[in-house]
């Protein structure tokens, strides 16, 4: 009996800190795909590249993964404003983004992974930091210091955001270009601006969430494909464009992975996005807190 | 051009493919011609969809590897006939889905080992079209109602888990993938053939069937169904057109054509393992090769999916296979940038110019004209 109740506080706990971080994976999709309504597919794939990213300086210079994804921000940020321009021009004026534009990522996806497969072969790859084979126990629960830094900063960022989001100018243009574009082009701003900020931000947030990914995890270039029915999952499951409906959402989706790869073994895992992506598509598609 | 006869016409140019293969003496050929032919097959189906209706199918690897795995369970099964999978097992309770070494069902061995295995190719499609068909109706049932964004996530996350499924199932190999031997020759008809010409054979004609399945509906009610839901579903649902029911039927024929396109390919590669038949590639080309082609008829995947599947068996060869991929997610994403409507886009408006200078107006159908556009 003892032990059961040590395997569920494990994987209650275990799951917690998993939803956490799985927060700053899906919190850039919530900006695109929630409230821009871009189907950024190649997400997950910017994810793998702050991953490497934060290994190559992780194993060159021995800096911390974690302010290595912070001082690639503004890298990542240029990077998305970079790509809505090529998506605006090409295919969101043209009005193609269904078709067209949901190709366009899945190519970037695609050319991310075997660009990285090319470059760094598909070995798995780990940082080197202080903390990351560090584990408290407190009573019968354990504390990886690998799952809670990531859960930590991965929280952190969404508050960031949130606050953004909700308290400054720019962050209120960005939820108004996703009521009414039109009433804002009347207000003389241009959306087209207000998009490119709000892109490159959830491009932003791959660097850091890349960087957690990788002391969570050994990264290899494929594994960002594992990420797309997450992330997605996440988004639908909280409401699209809704940042506390993220937080909810991420935590389902780990508690749920948790205890699956705690009572049915870790190799189920990856279905059990899929199969809560299509309850909810099925049961309610506008998620917990849609707008 | 009617279609019997463009049915016949494309199952006697496949016929002459065929035979042409077979007098150029180099089995290479065969094995690469297979490979392209697949993808004539796996773009075309995709097309029916992505194409014609403007739903973008992620999952043709899914659909793709439910074909090839259907054939792994039958070769499994015909030398150990107890399908127990353990997640049956451990749903069920029951020990086995089907066991046929149980007296009670010594009848069903009979007619399985006297009828179908040894027609096992034709039959295998016939069933792997029919599993691939059912899960691209369920799939679509849940997410075509929602925006297209949805339907094109939940198949990708599709191929995931029926990996994660396939990965479980120790039967069929599990994570470490099965071996399927391939027989060195088949008798058909009185005649001994190579069994990977056998397999070249069916590969040809799947791809003429499906062109011609592909063209028959474009210039059928259904076909201009799918383009009214294309180009603006809601006035579509607004004058009458039933979107739900025909995106249903699109779905389920693009899966089962995919379905069918993968029953064979276990024979072909002699050993499937699931990272690679749920790989990206296929998808990726699946999806490549109509854009580049053309997505509005049917002779832009098949245009698209022979140049690039040469190109491809080319590069792979000379260069690497890593290299073949980057070409075709660069291909991939240049083409959707700059030539929207692919090659045929590109060509068709300078052969109206040509045709407009040389000949009369009127002097020609229109069917014969883009039939001639595609030769």
């Amino acid at each position: 009996m003892f032990d059961s109740a040590d395997l569920l506080v494990n994987a209650l706990i275990a799951g917690l800190l998993l939803g956490g971080f799985y927060t700053a994976v899906t919190v850039g999709i919530s900006i695109s795909f929630g409230i821009l309504d871009i189907v950024n597919i190649a997400h997950p794939g910017f994810i793998i590249v702050g991953s490497y990213i934060a290994y190559i300086v992780n194993e060159r210079f021995g800096l911390d993964p974690i302010l290595v994804g912070l001082l690639a921000l503004p890298a990542f940020y240029a990077l998305g404003a970079f790509i809505y321009q090529i998506y605006y021009v090409s295919f969101e004026k043209r009005g193609q983004e269904a078709l067209r534009g949901l190709a366009f990522f899945f190519g970037i996806l695609f050319i991310t992974e075997v660009v990285l497969i090319i470059v760094f072969g598909v070995d798995y790859r780990y940082v080197n930091a202080a903390y990351v084979d560090t584990t408290y126990n407190i009573g019968l629960a354990q504390l990886p210091m690998r799952m809670v830094v990531p859960c930590v900063v991965s929280l952190l960022m969404l508050a960031v955001l949130q606050l953004f989001v909700g308290r400054t100018f720019l962050g209120r243009a960005i939820m108004a270009v996703a009521q009414d574009q039109q009433a804002l082009r009347l207000m003389a701003a241009d959306p087209v601006k207000i998009k490119r900020v709000a892109f490159a931000l959830s491009i932003a947030t791959c660097s850091l969430a890349g960087a957690c990914l990788i002391i969570i995890q050994p990264v290899d270039p494929s594994i960002g494909r594992d990420y797309i029915g997450r992330v997605f999952a996440i988004c639908v499951l909280g409401g699209l464009g809704s940042l506390p409906g993220t937080l909810i959402g991420a935590m389902l989706l780990g508690l749920v992975e948790s205890f699956t790869s705690t009572f049915f073994g870790p190799s189920w895992a990856p279905a059990v996005a899929f199969g809560l992506l299509l309850l909810t598509l099925a049961v309610r598609p506008a998620g917990l807190l849609g707008r | 051009m009617r279609t019997p006869i463009f049915l016949a016409l494309a199952i006697a140019v496949a016929a002459l493919v065929f035979w042409l293969t077979r007098t150029a003496g180099n089995d290479y050929l065969f094995f690469a011609g297979y490979t392209v032919l697949q993808f004539v097959v796996l773009a075309t189906a995709w097309n029916i969809l992505g194409g014609y209706c403007g739903y973008v199918n992620f999952g043709s690897a899914a659909f793709f590897a439910l074909g090839a795995y259907t054939s792994v369970v039958f070769y499994k099964f015909v030398h150990d006939p107890r399908l127990c999978p353990d997640f049956w097992t451990s749903l069920t309770g029951q020990d086995c889905l089907l066991d046929l070494t149980a007296s009670e069902n010594e009848g069903l061995k009979d007619l399985l080992m006297t009828y179908l295995v040894p027609q096992s190719l034709p039959a295998l499609m016939a069933v792997a079209a029919v599993i691939s068909g059912l899960i691209g109706l369920g799939t679509g049932y849940l997410t075509l109602r929602l925006r297209g964004a949805f339907f094109a996530i939940a198949t990708l996350a599709l191929a995931v888990v029926l990996q994660t499924f396939v990965v479980n199932w120790s039967y069929v190999g599990g994570s470490r993938g099965a071996y399927v031997i391939r027989p060195n020759d088949i008798e058909i008809l009185g005649f001994q053939f190579p069994y990977i010409q056998y397999l070249f054979l069916i590969m040809v004609m799947l791809a003429a069937i499906s062109v011609a399945i592909a063209r028959t509906i474009e210039r059928s009610k259904l076909g201009y169904g799918f383009a009214t839901i294309r180009d603006d579903e809601l006035a579509a649902e607004a004058s009458g057109v039933p979107t739900l029911k025909l995106k249903l039927i699109a779905t389920t024929l693009s899966g089962a054509l995919m379905g069918m396109a993968g029953a064979p390919f276990p024979y072909y590669i002699g050993y499937l393992e699931p990272a690679s038949a749920f790989g990206l590639p296929y998808a990726v080309n699946s999806i490549a090769m109509p854009m580049i082609g053309g997505t509005t008829s049917w002779i832009g995947p098949l245009v698209g999916s022979v140049l690039l599947g040469t190109l491809q068996q080319v590069v792979t060869v000379t260069i690497s296979s890593e290299m073949n991929l980057l070409l075709v997610g660069v291909l991939l994403v240049a083409f959707v940038i700059v030539a929207p409507k692919g090659l045929v886009g590109l060509v068709q408006p300078q052969l109206q110019k040509l045709r407009r200078k040389w000949t009369r107006p009127s002097s020609k159908s229109k069917d014969s004209a883009s039939a001639s556009a595609a030769s």
